[in-house]
This record gives C-alpha cells, structure tokens and sequence, in this order.
C-alpha cells in the first residue's frame, strides 16, 4: 500500500510574518514528483521549510496518517529530507566527508557501522556519478558540481519525503537531466519528491503533479497539461507565452514578451 | 575529422581506489595528530630547558624522569620554577585554542576566536576591578581574588550575550554585533578604571593586561587542567553535530540536530575555556585564531580530527612562544601575550592573503 501525504489547514511562517494560513494541499501518493512552481516570493522555498520544520508551522502535515507536526524533529529529520536553495561556498569538508557526516550525525534506522556507512556513501556517490570528485573539498567545487554534492547529501540519508529547493538553478543542461533522473529513480523506489522549480518546460518534463503557487495560496494544481496554460502564466507571472507541444509530445512553454 | 582530444581516455578513478585513497587520508590524520603530539612533548621540554640558565635536553629527560640523577639546583629549576610555566603553557595553549575552533565553528566565522564576543575584555574589567578599585570575592587571598574576578566577569560576558540574543532571538550575525558591542563597552570602562588608578595599580594592570605565564601556580595549573580535562569529552561527542553544522544550518537542522541547543551548549563550553585560561595568564591573543588555522590546513575540517589537531596546535605554538618570551631579549621574560601578537599576526595575515587567493 502506498503512503500518502497531504496538507491540512497549515499556518507557517517567520516570526513577525505569517506567510501560509489554512492552507491545504490534496493527497500526494508515493512515486510522484510535485514540482512547486510560481513566481518569486509566491511562497514556495517557506513551503518547503515547513515541511521540514525549518520553521514553525502548525496544522497537519500528514504521512500516511501521522501528522509530521506533532513528531519530534529528530524523529522528522528520518522521514524529510531537505536541500536548500544555497550551498555553502566555503566548507573544507570533502564530498565524501559531508555524505559521512549526514549519515553519522543523528541516528537512522538500519544505518550500519563505518564500514557500512562508507559503502552507502559510496553508493550515492556512484549513482550520481560523483566518485571522482569524492575527496575534492566542498569549497573546491564548481557551483554545479556543489548543488549535486548537495542532493547526494540528501538522498544518502533515503528520507520517504525529499524536498528540493531548486535543485538545478546551477547546473547546465546535461547536469539538469542527470539530477531529474537520479530524482525520477528515487520517487520510483517509493518515496516522494516535492521541489520547486522556476523553469516550468523542466517541471512540466518531470514532474506528476504541478503546483502553482501565488501571493501564498495555490493557484491551480494537477497534471502539466491541465496546469501550465497560456492563461495560468499571464495571470501568474504576468507574462504572454504560449504553450505548445513538441513533436515528442512535451509540453513547451514560449514567451512572447 | 575526429580531434585528438577525443581519443585520449579520461581518466577517472574507480571507487575502489577512492575507497583507498580515503582510507590513506585517515591514516594520514592519525599520523599527523601523533606527530604534532610529539612536537609538543619536545616543545615542552625544550621550554623547560631554556631560560637564564641553558639546562641540556639530556638534564631535563633526567630530571623530568629519574630526579635523583641531576643536581639539586637543576631540579629546583625543572620542577620548581619551570615546569609551572611550561605545562601552563601547554594548557592555555590547548584550552583557547579549542574554544577558537568551536567558536568558528558555531559562529561560522573563520576569523572569529574566543575573544572576538568580548571574552578577554570582560577579564581585563574583571581583573582591573579587583587592581584597582579592590572589587573583588571576600575571603579570597590576593592570589586567587584577581583571576577569581577575571573569570567571573568572562564567563559572566558570555552568559550575558546568550541572553541578549535569546531575549531578541538573534542569529549568528547579531550575535557578533552584540559581542562587538560588549568588547567596546568593557575596554571603555577599563579605560575609566585606567583613569582614576594609581600609578602603581595602573602598572599592574597594563602588566595583567600583556598577559603572561608568571602567575602560573601549581593550585592554577589544576583548575585548568581539570577544566579542560572535563570539557574535551563533551566537545568530541558533539563532533558530528559540529561538523554537521558547517554544512550549514539548514542542513543541520534537516539531519535532525537541535541547533540552538548545540550551539548553546558550545558556547558554554567555550566560555569555560578561555575564561579560566584568560583567568591565570591575563590576555593571549591569536592563540584562539592560528591555533585552529593550522590545524585546519595539516588535518580538514573533520572535527573529530580537527578538534584533538586544534589542541595540540594551540599547546605547540603557546609552548614555543613560552621559548621565544625567553631568549628574544637575554636575561629578560618578555610577556608571552606580547610574543604570541607579534607571531600571530604575520600568521593572520598570511591566513587572510591565502584565503583571498583561494577565492
């Protein structure tokens, strides 16, 4: 049976700012890629941070009928895991290291001694073809070649739920198909993807379900062919494109403007 | 046509000789931390050996090891004067340098060091009350009643920034401005207290401030070394948590850890540390800052190995300053917070020139 995750009357945000307020999003099974898609300050890195309890939210964040507000965030950290927008530029810790280091630092289940942490680093490493790069330092690193190293140090630790925040805004295209597909190989395993992406040709390529968001609230959700329309991007982005399908049947957006 | 780039093969390693050359590196890290283990054991003796009267390597083995074999003068020297400063030394040096790691780390801020939130400046009015005023705990002996007052107020300066920033739920940035904020408050008041001592107080005040191993005492050198005995432990159990954190705060908090709680429990630790050195010695600078440098460069960033390489740096380059405060001017002890400056700052400087062509 595949578990499902869903968004009942969440309120989140900072301190002295309330961004989300009884905000809902429907039943997401396992195996979907969502996308998060909207233009900027729309809301959709702050929905990612709630998620992973970055910052305060209450309501239900439901999965597989566990509410995730409720649990602690050691607990969460096993379930969700996260790749923020911006790696750190200046860390001297190897690729390697860092993969150690999230496996190492708080307990997963089924984590194994070293020798067996080692190999699942390793693992992660081979799959998204970074074990040449393995002992070269983070800071070492082309912006690119950090954002991969960021997602390795995310998918190492198999979360059910991995959250994305724009995990291909620094990579070239080849790259871009790499990490699409090392995300489409890990829904597939039965966990869920949510990331947000702004180039909506990429998400609507990749993603299940797309989900765009505006001042804070969801515009329209669902398939790409339902949701990327001419109209949804004027009244969104304030923009005139037109969307048109490739001979292989993709969904292309081409702006006007 | 086909170029000639195409046909050569690129060379990639296979996982295999990763997994090996990963294997290499930590050995190497193990060697590294037993040879500058070494060279603070020949530091110390060398420290132990230099002084008005020049004791050989092979005098100071013996007296360290088989007293009755050396003269009765000779131990006096080894053990009764010596050996004080020697192993105060070696403390001060692993104790600021320690706290300088952990407070880069948790400050993320490769500059920052113990002092850089205000610590050694809340000593220095600290002490200067109990100079100058005669502020100080009652019942104490003149001994203890400066350095107990000096510790009061740096541990004191650190609690106080804590609240400050829990009370404006401050981030990391803020808490340097607070700090920032509190070294200029505490040397504006020591500058008052500098107005209105005596000449003789305000003697022994500007000599507390250079900082110096003299006032070492035996009854010292075990608090701190109980201190730092006690807080090592804690500082590597919190090792994946703080090299976790380097990865960024976002992240740490993703993989689970309670990152207020970390870095509260950090900046305790930190306090306890250079307070209680700052406490005995008065003000050594740059011990908190090249100490973990060096490490940095010999070892990573892997704290379970930065941290023990942080120690012995800071106790190596603290013993041969402790050297260098004696034969720099023949017959005189220069302060050794005034040799530690004049060393750190070539090496602060050298740090901030290879940073900025690194990026």
């Amino acid at each position: 049976m595949s578990d499902i995750l869903n968004i009942r009357n969440l309120s989140a945000g900072y301190p002295r700012k309330k961004i989300f307020e009884h905000f809902n999003v429907a039943d997401i099974e396992t195996g979907n890629i969502v996308a998060l898609v909207g233009p900027n300050a729309a809301g959709k890195s702050t929905l990612l941070k709630s998620i992973a309890s970055l910052i305060h939210a209450d309501g239900e964040i439901n999965l597989a009928g566990r509410n995730l507000v409720h649990i602690s965030q050691e607990e969460r950290s096993k379930i969700v895991g996260y790749m923020p927008q911006h790696q750190k530029t200046d860390v001297e810790l190897t690729v390697l290291e860092a993969l150690i280091t999230a496996l190492k630092v708080s307990p997963l289940d089924h984590n194994g001694n070293s020798a067996q942490i080692r190999a699942k680093a390793f693992d992660v490493l081979e799959q998204m073809d970074l074990i040449d790069s393995a002992l070269d330092p983070l800071s070492s690193l082309s912006g690119g070649q950090r954002q991969m190293a960021g997602l390795a140090q995310a998918i190492v630790r198999n979360p059910k739920v991995l959250l994305l925040d724009e995990p291909t805004s620094a990579l070239d295209l080849n790259h871009q198909i790499t990490v699409m597909n090392m995300i489409k190989f890990y829904a597939g395993k039965g966990n869920i993807v949510i990331m947000v992406l702004h180039d909506l040709n990429l998400a609507s390529r990749w993603a299940d379900i797309l989900v765009v968001l505006n001042n804070a609230k969801i515009y329209s959700s669902g398939k790409a062919s339902e949701v990327v329309t001419p109209k949804m991007i004027r009244d969104v982005y304030q923009v005139k494109a037109r969307v048109e399908k490739c001979s292989r049947g993709f969904l292309q957006v081409m702006v006007d403007a | 046509m086909s170029s000639i780039a195409q046909h050569i093969p690129i060379l990639k390693p296979s996982r295999k000789e990763v997994e090996q050359l990963y294997k290499d590196k930590l050995s190497r890290r193990w060697l590294i931390i037993i040879l500058l283990a070494v060279a603070c054991i020949f530091s110390f003796c060398l420290d132990i050996s230099t002084g008005p009267s020049l004791l050989k390597l092979s005098d100071v083995l013996k007296g360290l090891f088989a007293p009755e074999m050396v003269a009765k003068g000779t131990d006096i020297i080894i053990w009764k004067v010596r050996m004080p400063y020697a192993i105060m030394a070696v403390l001060v040096g692993m104790a600021l340098s320690l706290a300088g790691a952990e407070m880069q780390t948790i400050l993320n801020n490769p500059l920052a060091s113990p002092f850089t939130l205000g610590v050694s400046a809340a000593a220095s009015l600290g002490a200067g009350l109990a100079i100058i005023l005669g502020i100080g705990i009652p019942f104490l002996t003149d001994n203890w009643v400066v350095s107990a007052n000096a510790f009061i107020f740096a541990f004191g300066s650190v609690l106080l920034l804590q609240a400050l920033a829990k009370w404006r739920g401050a981030g990391v940035d803020v808490l340097v401005l607070f700090g920032i904020a509190l070294v200029f408050t505490f040397n504006a008041l020591v500058a008052l207290l500098h107005f209105v001592a005596t000449p003789e107080a305000l003697q022994q005040m500007v000599f507390w401030n250079m900082g110096s191993l003299s006032r070492s005492t035996w009854d010292k050198i075990q608090v701190l070394a109980i201190v730092v005995a006690c807080i090592i432990p804690f500082s590597m159990l919190a090792s994946w948590k703080m090299t976790a954190l380097r990865l960024g705060e976002d992240k740490a908090h993703s993989f689970g850890i309670n990152v207020k709680r970390l870095r509260f429990f950090s900046m305790l630790r930190i306090s306890l540390l250079s307070a209680t050195a700052v406490a005995f010695v008065g003000t050594i600078g740059f011990i908190g800052l090249v100490g973990p440098h060096i490490a940095k460069m010999l070892i990573g960033e892997d704290h379970r190995y930065w941290f023990p390489a942080s120690l012995l740096t800071g106790a190596l380059v603290m013993s041969l300053a402790s050297v260098a405060s004696k034969i720099i001017v023949p017959g005189a002890l220069v302060p050794v917070g005034v040799v530690t400056a004049l060393v750190g700052v070539p090496v602060f400087l050298y740090l901030i020139i290879r940073k900025g062509k690194n990026s």
